[in-house]
């Protein structure tokens, strides 16, 4: 596909996504022109603690003279060097690599930290994969509605997200697999992703149920399966058995996320352990991701950091970041029935998901698993605009004081 | 004083000078001298943070006064609070003055409408783990240009609210009737330009008001009008480097992180200013308005997150300003805080034997969540707070970090059957498929409790005390 073609496809299905956020907004119109009134009775009246107000000083007026024009003055911003630079980990594979995309993704690749453009230019582009589960599973209502036609067929699933909501990725969650929920046994679960990899033709990462045996069981007889394929397979963490795990991704040409549970130093644990079978280009770190209101400063902090400390020169924690984004769903405020001065959940929900992803964005993330379609548009709306400066358009802004606004 | 004369004589002499050592320095002007040169924060200092030693901590806090400088809005008890930020990453100690939000009215709004705007922005509260989160400022907008109008709308304005104003206009003469219509409420004058900033300069000394400095995506501009504007006379000033949302965004958080490091790593005092981000902006596009309202809700975060000091939005609806108001409170928790609490058995009111016993992980935010559903329901229990190492429910059930061998143990470790004389656990709805082991293993009836901790009122009234078999 040349350049321009692969444009046209992305300013097409960008359309698409921005319709898919206007029709949610219009649809909840209505419900939300009734909401905008908030009965004042209600609220509490604030009384906040007395803090000793602050009386200001006259300003002393100056002897000296005073500029009668502008003192230029140059602002040169603090350009830093860093020694570090996060590996580059590619995710799926084509026919050519040896599998059977349409295309690869590259993730990671960074000298400077997420969109310094005055540094350095963003070298791969965040990629956003779309969350398929396994089996039928409570969902938001919010998320709910868009999928509720293939909940119980994950190959459905993954073409409805790849077709209408232009998955770049598609993370197939074989939660069934628990044993503790159904306990599918491996073979059933590799044919479940053998479906989904005849569904759609773009780059899947597959997801365990979190019980450390069982998981890896059922990812040795996957990647088995998909040998070539470079799953991302989601994840590995401290209490599996690691060496066996990287072992096996290893083996049948694959790349795993290094999970761990907000905590540096087990990071770095963890991907030690790694080493000594994978090559970091193999490897992709979740510090774990918590909910705008339930966690999430830990997660932005640690992110920060972690992407930080790899610049400047840790070398076990050089690796692209992956985010579970669609933890955002767990805060109570994206998902609960409150009362009608806080707007509609279905609203509610994806700006929850948007900001949570967002803001991780901002710490270096370059891997998402989302879930709503209005969320993952939003932020791939804002992910073309970041591309590069330039974009400020100053007479647009320049007399927004005066500007009338509708509504 | 400037940061630099400071000795640690100074910081000494308001230190408790006990020489405790629990700072782990030998005596307190050792600890002093480390403060001087950043090295330790005040924090290090136990007794420092107690609530006898709060002057001092301040008048200390005052001293080692930050690269950007504190500005202060508004006067009395609503007044805000502004910059003053020592570090550009909250991991590197923690932020200062949670980002105030301005919500705007006009000076063609009806005084009736301008009046309801006005007190439902004062009155703007949302519950979140036991905090009150608020809005913190009107900014007045002269949409018509017309100084007449404008201080008639800024007259409504205070005299309708204690909340502090920004007044909003490029034109002096309008920006001087508003400053006489709120004499002595120091508000915050919006905006000095390279067109007007000597009649605006002479506006903020005359009425002694801090200034806002517009130079939309031009540092240099901005940085020589700060330059300006402080030798005139003008000592408290906010930054605008222009917001731009969509197209525009990549430049307006490059200006902002350009900025935010040039003053904290280079502590270039021309720039030490707060800056101002205007989420707004996104309703300028003509916009369907629930488009708007969208991009402004993502859009706010995204300034908070790239270091916007001072926020003017225009959206008044709780699903814009709910994520808003809540990424700001997360943003400027102290990171230090740790993500896990204590595994305990913890008493919440004056539970009896007869009195229902539930269970959490010692997740910080599920913890304080669920506490704070607790006393908001008003009833006496005990609560188990399992050892997850710091994971919340879910997450705890799925990698292994709650399973009932743990949850049995607990129970043991704490003593819980000497408390109660039921044998009954009521677990989070999320850990329901731990029900039947739990039992097994510790011998306890397990009764799985709502989803979400908000149901445990709803839950306890029907289901507590459970009826005889």
């Amino acid at each position: 596909m040349t350049e321009k073609d692969e444009r046209k496809k992305e300013e097409k299905s960008l359309t698409g996504f921005s319709s898919i956020l206007s029709k949610l907004l219009s649809q909840y119109n209505e419900i939300e022109l009734e909401d905008v009134e908030i009965d004042v009775g209600d609220l509490e009246i604030w009384v906040q603690p007395t803090v000793g107000a602050a009386t200001p000083l006259k300003a002393v007026p100056r002897a000296k003279e005073k500029p009668t024009t502008i003192l230029e003055d140059k602002f040169k911003p603090l350009i830093m060097e860093y020694p570090g630079r996060i590996v580059e980990v590619k995710l799926g594979a084509t026919k050519g690599e040896g599998g059977s995309r349409s295309k690869s993704l590259v993730i990671g690749g960074e000298t400077a930290p997420a969109f310094y453009l005055f540094e350095k230019a963003t070298p791969n582009i965040p990629v956003i994969s779309f969350d398929v589960f396994d089996m039928k599973i409570p969902l938001a209502k919010a998320v709910k509605m868009h999928v509720q036609d293939v909940l119980e067929d994950p190959a459905a699933w993954a073409k409805l997200s790849v077709d209408k909501f232009g998955a770049e990725m598609v993370n197939l969650h074989l939660v069934s697999i628990d044993p503790l929920i159904k306990d599918t046994p491996p073979q059933e679960a590799a044919k479940t992703v053998e479906n989904v990899l005849q569904a759609v033709d773009v780059p899947i990462a597959v997801g365990g149920c979190g019980d450390p045996a069982k998981d890896l069981a059922v990812f040795e007889k996957v990647a088995e399966v998909a040998e070539g394929e470079r799953l991302l397979f989601n994840s590995v963490t401290l209490d599996m058995d690691i060496k066996k795990t990287a072992e096996i991704i290893k083996n049948f040409g694959h790349a795993v996320i290094a999970f761990t549970s907000m905590d540096m130093n087990q990071a770095k644990e963890l991907n030690r352990k790694l080493y000594e079978v994978l090559p970091k280009e193999d490897i992709v770190i979740d510090t774990t991701t918590a909910a705008l209101g339930y966690g999430l400063d830990y997660a932005f902090s640690i992110m920060e950091r972690t992407r930080l400390a790899g610049l400047m020169g840790d070398e076990e924690l050089q690796h692209p970041m992956s985010s579970g984004t669609t933890n955002a769903w767990a805060a109570r405020e994206a998902w609960m029935n409150m009362d009608p001065e806080w707007g509609p959940r279905e609203l509610r929900g994806p700006i929850w998901e948007s900001v949570t992803a967002l803001t991780l964005l901002l710490t270096g993330v370059d891997y998402f698993m989302m879930m709503h379609p209005a969320a993952v548009s939003t932020i791939k709306d804002v992910l073309k605009n970041l591309k590069k400066l330039g974009g400020a358009k100053t007479e647009e802004i320049v007399d927004w004081v005066e500007k009338k606004i509708e509504g | 004083m400037a940061k630099k004369s400071i000795s640690p004589i100074d910081i000494y002499k308001l230190l408790p000078q006990t020489n405790c050592k629990e700072c782990s320095e030998d005596n307190c002007m050792a600890f002093a001298t480390k403060l001087v040169n950043r090295e330790s924060s005040l924090e290090d200092c136990p007794p420092l943070i107690q609530e006898k030693y709060k002057e001092s901590y301040k008048k200390i806090w005052d001293l080692l006064k930050p690269p950007m400088k504190e500005i202060t809005i508004g006067v009395g008890e609503r007044a805000v609070k502004l910059g003053g930020q020592l570090v550009m990453y909250r991991h590197e100690f923690t932020y200062y003055n949670k980002t105030p939000i301005a919500i705007d009215v006009t000076d063609e709004m009806s005084k009736e409408e301008l009046i309801k705007r006005v007190k439902a922005v004062e009155d703007f509260t949302y519950q979140y783990i036991g905090k009150d989160l608020k809005l913190n400022l009107i900014a007045v907008r002269s949409t018509s240009n017309d100084a007449n109008k404008f201080s008639s709308a800024v007259k409504t304005a205070v005299e309708n609210t204690s909340l502090p104003i920004i007044l909003c206009s490029f034109n002096p003469e309008v920006l001087e009737a508003g400053l006489m219509a709120a004499q002595g409420k120091r508000p915050l004058l919006y905006a000095a330009t390279k067109d007007n900033w000597t009649e605006t300069g002479k506006l903020a000394l005359m009425y002694d008001t801090p200034l806002a400095v517009f130079a939309p995506n031009n540092l240099d501009l901005l940085k020589s009008l700060a330059k300006t504007l402080t030798e005139y006379g003008v000592e408290d000033l906010v930054l605008d480097p222009g917001t731009y949302p969509e197209e525009g965004i990549a430049d307006t958080i490059n200006n902002f992180t350009m900025l935010r490091r040039a003053i904290c790593k280079e502590e270039d005092e021309t720039i030490g200013f707060p800056l101002i981000g205007i989420p707004l902006i996104t309703w300028t596009k003509n916009e369907e308005a629930d488009v708007a309202r969208w991009k402004e809700a993502y859009t706010a975060s995204v300034l908070m997150a790239r270091f916007a000091d001072l926020l003017i939005m225009h959206s008044f609806d709780g699903w814009v300003l709910l994520p808003t108001v809540i990424f700001r409170d997360n943003l400027y928790t102290d990171p230090r805080k740790p993500v896990a609490v204590k595994s305990e058995l913890v008493t919440i009111g004056n539970p009896d034997k007869s009195s229902p016993v539930l269970l959490t992980t010692n997740f910080a935010l599920t913890y304080y969540t669920v506490e704070a559903d607790i006393k908001s329901a008003d009833v006496s229990c005990y609560l188990i707070v399992v050892n997850t190492e710091g994971i919340s429910v879910e997450s705890a059930v799925a990698g292994r970090k709650l399973t009932a061998d743990k949850v049995s143990e607990a129970i043991k470790d704490f003593n819980v059957s000497g408390k109660v004389e039921h044998k009954k656990i009521i677990i989070p709805g999320r850990a329901a498929r731990l029900s039947g082991e739990i039992e097994e293993v510790s011998g306890w009836d397990v009764m799985v409790g709502p989803l979400d901790s908000s149901g445990i009122a709803k839950f306890l009234s029907e289901k507590w005390p459970p009826k005889k078999a």
